[in-house]
């Protein structure tokens, strides 16, 4: 046979898948601006998100750049594409700690998974911020996070006022992380207390998918058609809940909240879908996780908890100074 | 262009030895989905309902037509797993076209429809001429989708908001109280149950599936029919990109992974074969059908989503071993 031919063929295809490798290689490196992190006399604080997606962790890494920029310290920040992806974060949280930073910033996906490496920054004597949700081990010098237990309660008190007594269900996003559990957790509680007159008749989790959620919400209005709001846990529940009720022609007959921000929801909060919205402060999140990063560094004392805030929000203080600075498209 | 007699009887021969089969095993899934509706029906007051039945097709849609496009790669024997993201990076592509480039919105559809095809194209020439196998072809386009769909939208959703009437082309309703993602997935449905069961594109699929070297040697230029098929199952992959983000009425680029195992599970509930040779479009649409319907009615019940993944795993299993059960009885 031409054996000739086809190793000539093979080199080619060799020759051809190398230097698409190189070129893309050398595209992403342009793309990321080159600088090695680490390198440099300032000190290096490395943070490993939940994610870099979504606009929340976009925004918290923005606080960080500004808190980077203020403080004068490098900061790098990385995270999986989706929020379930727990031993591809722990990889990322080994190449963090590899790298050997001045302070590790770390939202836990899985609070227990990462004990193990917690240990092992201690032991190098990298002081550990956790930020976002906080890590079941006593490493981490701080955690700098929302309290979403208060936060979702404050959803639940506007849900009561609004609605005043009948049905109400729950599209949740994520029932195995902790702040998942606790938007929902601290929403039922404050309607178990001081609601009587409210019953939350179904609680559904449709991994903050849009579309999902979209799906759930209309499933419980169908089983409940005298339902009378609909509360989503997140940016991509909250979405999903504007979209069933629109699909259902019951706009304006359901009091709807959402969490978080974006673009949609505030459209939907701006045309009346929506009655209001819990937003954290993603951004005073990542400015105060560094914060915390440099004053561990020069071996300052911390309090165990910073709480980066929450707003309520609605038609009447969305344009608000104050709101409009931590609302995100 | 030469039909080689051969391969044309073959495929015919294989389609009658096939026919009575499939036909079975549509029954079957049709028959599945009725069971279905019947016990949701019977099990909560609220499930039968045309407000329902509209949920749960609106919800069959965008699934429903990645999993059409799948179906002709499946009936190669191939696989697709770069639907799910690849409709994604249709989607903010869409996006781009419309939102950020302001083109007008026949172009910016048709853009949409054409980044598809152009994902289904170098899939189909990545197993075709650097002979990759399907499954990692489609795996390395799935990731490169992906990343793209991040990349082009600076990691940020693209609205719709200011471009007129792209909502409508999801919620819309020529026909009244039929949203047209539906009517979009029913045309797109008998679009491609025609070029599967009528033109050259389908027969050589399944000529492909079921004997890949006997068509080869029949004179068909495998290859390019490959790259054909592949090309022409990206097409469905564009058509769902834009369906999804018409109906969100924004590009998510978050979203798309997970999205490719559902369409190829509707297509295996269907009765179309993993191995190829073997295919159904409207098989495929009652796959689809029966998974949409099953998330659907669960919820109506109030089982949390935990159990309802277990739900459709076992239907899964029911389906596929059904089919097999048939094949040995007539082996």
């Amino acid at each position: 046979m031409n054996s000739n031919s086809t190793t000539r063929r093979r080199i080619t295809a060799v020759a051809a898948a190398t230097t698409s490798v190189v070129v893309a290689l050398a595209l992403a490196a342009c793309g990321s601006g080159g600088a090695e992190p680490g390198a440099g006399d300032k000190p290096y604080v490395a943070l490993v998100s939940k994610g870099f997606q979504h606009q929340f962790w976009q925004a918290v890494k923005q606080g960080a750049d500004d808190a980077a920029a203020e403080l004068d310290v490098e900061v790098t920040f990385e995270g999986p594409e989706t929020e379930t992806e727990v031993e591809k974060q722990l990889t990322m949280l080994q190449t963090a700690l590899d790298k050997n930073p001045d302070a590790l910033g770390y939202a836990a996906l899985d609070s227990e998974a990462s004990i193990p490496m917690m240990t092992d920054a201690e032991s190098r004597g990298i002081p550990v911020i956790a930020f976002d949700s906080g890590v079941e081990s006593d490493v981490p010098v701080t955690t700098v996070s929302t309290d979403n237990l208060a936060a979702s309660a404050e959803a639940a008190k506007h849900m009561a006022e609004l609605v005043g007594s009948g049905k109400i269900a729950i599209v949740g996003h994520d029932q195995t992380s902790q702040t998942g559990q606790q938007r929902v957790e601290g929403f039922t509680q404050y309607i178990e207390e001081n609601a009587p007159g409210i019953e939350i008749v179904d609680t559904q989790f449709a991994g903050g998918d849009h579309l999902k959620s979209a799906d759930a919400a209309k499933a419980i209005m169908q089983a409940h058609p005298d339902l009378e709001g609909i509360y989503g846990t997140n940016e991509g529940s909250a979405i999903g809940v504007v979209k069933a009720v629109q699909e259902s022609g019951k706009a304006g007959e359901l009091t709807v909240i959402g969490f978080d921000s974006g673009k949609a929801q505030t459209d939907a909060i701006r045309d009346g879908l929506m009655a209001g919205a819990i937003t954290q402060d993603p951004i005073k999140m990542g400015y105060e996780t560094v914060k915390a990063a440099v004053a561990a560094i020069n071996g300052e004392e911390l309090e165990p908890v910073v709480d980066s805030g929450f707003y309520w929000y609605d038609e009447t203080n969305i344009d608000d100074e104050e709101i409009a600075a931590v609302l995100y498209e | 262009m030469t039909t080689p007699s051969t391969t044309t009887a073959r495929t015919e021969r294989a389609a009658t030895r096939f026919g009575n089969r499939q036909q079975l095993q549509q029954i079957l899934a049709f028959a599945g989905l009725v069971v279905i509706f019947a016990f949701f029906s019977f099990a909560s007051p609220y499930f039968l309902d045309w407000a329902n039945v509209k949920g749960i097709l609106l919800a069959t849609a965008v699934t429903g037509i990645m999993a059409l496009g799948a179906t002709f790669v499946i009936a190669t024997g191939g696989i697709d797993l770069s639907v799910g993201t690849g409709m994604t990076l249709c989607s903010v592509m869409t996006g781009v076209f419309l939102a950020n480039l302001g083109l007008p919105l026949v172009v910016g559809v048709l853009g949409g429809l054409a980044i598809g095809a152009l994902i289904g194209l170098l899939n189909g020439l990545n197993v075709s001429y650097l002979r990759l196998p399907p499954f990692i072809a489609t795996l390395a386009m799935m990731m490169v989708a992906q990343g793209l769909s991040l990349v082009i939208s600076g990691t940020k959703p693209i609205y719709f908001s200011d471009v007129g009437g792209f909502d409508q082309l999801a919620a819309g309703e020529l026909v009244p109280g039929l949203p047209n993602a539906v009517l979009i997935f029913f045309a797109a449905a008998a679009i491609a149950g025609v070029t599967l069961s009528k033109t050259l594109t389908g027969r050589y699929a399944l000529s492909i599936g079921s004997n890949e070297e006997a068509t080869a040697i029949s004179g068909v230029d495998v290859r390019r029919w490959k790259v054909v098929i592949y090309t022409v199952a990206g097409l469905f992959t564009g058509l769902a990109g834009v369906v999804m983000a018409s109906r969100l009425n924004s590009a998510q680029p978050g979203l798309g992974l997970g999205y490719e195992l559902e369409a190829i599970a509707a297509v295996v509930i269907g009765g179309t074969s993993l191995r190829g040779g073997k295919a159904t479009i409207l098989g495929t649409v009652i796959g689809a059908l029966i998974m949409a319907t099953l998330t659907n009615g669960l919820r109506i019940m109030s089982i949390p989503q935990e159990w309802q993944k277990v739900a459709v795993g076992i239907v899964i299993v029911l389906a596929v071993y059904a089919d097999i059960l048939r094949r040995g009885k007539e082996a």
